[in-house]
């Protein structure tokens, strides 16, 4: 059979955790019980289930996990629902990985690091985080700044405490969007919180969330003297192929699926504001 | 260069269509000419050009890329490619035959290749066949197109009383070999070349004028306020994707016929309004959005990845087509050239 790159391999969901009330986390691996491919934190997978339809996901676990993948899913659409209702033990098709992936080891090396993070989107920043802890000499100082509309609604809210915020040089700082019983931290939407945190402008901001959260934050690094030089972001189009061919996910003469889903602002200033 | 007695022709075709299938430009029986496998009795078309570009014949509008069969938490993937036999596709003209050079950056050269896209390609042997007669529509000499002289592995002109045939690759001249065709002066087919670029050189739209369309003023073009009234009329019926030889976009979709799960690919247009269209909403949320995509595309985006060569190759579909007559030529003089 010749391989083509729109085919993929059968992978198993060997264990569903359930994040919040609309999110849950897949963990995947081959037939052969091993991790189907490598990647780099930030690139993409499709998955799919025949008979419902293929979707892009962006993988939540690092690179560093040898073991097995995982995708931090939000139920929203076809796929992701019939991905809800499944159990463990599900067989579904992969292919990828897909995107160019944050720059780990080159830009982002040697760097303090500030993580803006809105709702689901902490599921591709979790995948850097994780290798960034795992090579954590690499890396100056972490700041996690991650917001959701409750507390409920934040995802790994587990991992963040028990882990990340147990390990020096790391700091999170949550937020929620309104005051909730049992919860004493801070309240507010994220970039305000930034704003209020007021980083060293020296350092390299790695954003991910609803368009409405990164226009204001950016909003908000601009203000404190940040550049466009030091943000970068993800985006999530519409896709098919993930190869840079169907001609669905473009952003004047960028694909998002191949030259993409990773970019740095300025690079966003030569392209049309089409997303 | 060899020639065939005009008469001779379908002998010709005979002859090839032993060994390969062959496609040749006849007439549909309702208004069209279209690429048909040749069988006997069937004669060329008068037309100009088919009303489907060749692109079908790499590109089909429909192809199945793989079966599945789901029983319980099992997931079995069949491949069901269908061989691709090698084929023949005589009459190309030298418009479409550009658009496969169009196609192959994306499907070809861009990495990881199109497997599907790849075998045709492999598997086909183009004989274009340059026009006598270009019509008002055409505008292939914008894109720096010789109507007088097109590609392909084997060109042919039609001349009065013959067919004369130039080899161009190996694959082509292996073909003319086999088909044993008597030598001819090639003075005779230069005297055509230049009776159709006298013809071309008065094509109303022939010298279009592209200045502007380019990387530099990616952002100028997309944010022209002109885009707007251009678009005003268009009814978002991709009919222009659908006939346009370039068109690359594609879906994916599956059919479940309660056995299995047949995954298939099918043209796609970014006409469409549920192109881009995802759960939580869509970035080209009107047809001004969907419209300026096609022509931003053809006219600037893909020249900017792929060396300043232009996504169009004037083949004057569009033009010929569109319900409401709007098309990449008013596109063009609108936004381009003196009025940029
Ligand atoms: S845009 Fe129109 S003229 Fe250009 S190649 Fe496509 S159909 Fe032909
Ligand atoms: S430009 Fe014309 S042919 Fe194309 S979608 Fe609009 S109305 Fe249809
Ligand atoms: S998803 Fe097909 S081009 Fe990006």
């Amino acid at each position: 059979m010749m391989h083509d790159p729109l085919f993929p391999v059968l992978g198993v969901v060997t264990d569903i955790r359930t994040d919040t009330p609309d999110v849950k986390t897949f963990r995947v691996v081959g037939v052969d019980g091993k991790k189907p491919f490598i990647h780099i934190p930030g690139q993409c997978a499709m998955l799919s289930i025949p008979g419902v339809g293929e979707a892009l996901f962006s993988i939540t676990s690092s690179p560093t996990n040898e073991d097995y993948m995982e995708f931090s899913i939000k139920k929203c659409g076809c796929v992701t629902t019939w991905l809800h209702a499944m159990e463990p033990g599900q067989q579904i098709t992969i292919r990828g990985p897909y995107g160019n992936g944050f720059p780990v080891d080159t830009d982002f090396a040697g760097k303090d690091l500030v993580f803006v993070a809105g709702g689901i989107g902490l599921a591709p920043l979790r995948s850097v985080i994780n290798y960034v802890r795992h090579y954590r000499s690499r890396y100056g100082s972490v700041d996690i700044v991650y917001g959701a509309r409750s507390k409920d609604d934040l995802v790994d809210y587990a991992e963040i405490i028990e882990e990340w915020s147990k390990e020096e040089g790391i700091n999170v700082h949550l937020t929620i969007d309104n005051p909730q019983e049992g919860w004493d931290g801070h309240v507010g939407f994220v970039p305000n919180y930034v704003k209020e945190l007021g980083f060293d402008t020296s350092k390299t901001v790695v954003m991910c969330g609803p368009p409405i959260m990164i226009k204001f934050t950016l909003a908000g690094l601009l203000e404190l003297g940040f550049d466009k030089t030091q943000v970068y972001t993800t985006f999530e189009l519409k896709m098919k192929c993930a190869l840079g061919k169907c001609g669905r996910c473009n952003i004047g003469d960028k694909y998002v699926c191949k030259d993409g889903p990773v970019f740095r602002l300025d690079q966003m200033d030569q392209l049309p504001d089409e997303y | 260069m060899k020639k065939v007695f005009a008469a001779d022709i379908y002998k010709v075709f005979a002859k090839v269509s032993q060994k390969s299938k062959l496609y040749i430009p006849a007439d549909d029986g309702v208004s069209q000419a279209r690429f048909l496998p040749y069988m006997e009795g069937m004669t060329l078309t008068e037309k100009l050009n088919t009303g489907r570009s060749a692109k079908d014949l790499f590109f089909p509008q429909v192809e199945n890329l793989l079966k599945f069969k789901v029983s319980g938490k099992q997931i079995e993937i069949v491949d069901q490619r269908d061989e691709v036999e090698s084929f023949v596709i005589f009459g190309v003209r030298a418009c479409d035959c550009r658009s496969f050079d169009i196609l192959d950056n994306v499907f070809l050269y861009d990495e990881p290749a199109d497997t599907f896209y790849k075998t045709r390609r492999a598997n086909g042997l183009v004989i274009t066949l340059a026009c006598n007669a270009p019509e008002e529509t055409c505008f292939c000499t914008a894109f720096g197109i010789d109507p007088a002289d097109p590609a392909g592995d084997i060109t042919a002109w039609k001349m009065a009383d013959a067919f004369y045939f130039r080899g161009n690759t190996d694959k082509g001249n292996a073909l003319l070999a086999e088909l044993e065709l008597v030598e001819a002066d090639e003075e005779a087919a230069h005297q055509q070349q230049e009776a159709i670029r006298a013809i071309a050189e008065k094509l109303p739209f022939g010298k279009l004028d592209l200045t502007g369309f380019d990387k530099e003023h990616l952002m100028e073009k997309f944010k022209d306020p002109r885009w707007a009234e251009l678009s005003e009329s268009c009814l978002g019926c991709g009919t222009c994707t659908f006939v346009c030889p370039t068109c690359q976009c594609y879906d994916i979709r599956e059919f479940n016929n309660g056995k299995e799960i047949q995954r298939f690919r099918c043209w796609d247009s970014c006409m469409y309004s549920d192109f881009t269209m995802m759960a939580h909403g869509t970035n080209r949320p009107t047809q001004k959005e969907r419209f300026r995509q096609r022509f931003m595309h053809k006219l600037v985006y893909y020249p900017s990845n792929y060396g300043g060569v232009y996504g169009c190759v004037g083949c004057g579909r569009c033009l010929q087509k569109c319900p409401v007559h709007t098309n990449i030529v008013k596109v063009a003089k609108t936004l381009g050239g003196e009025n940029k």
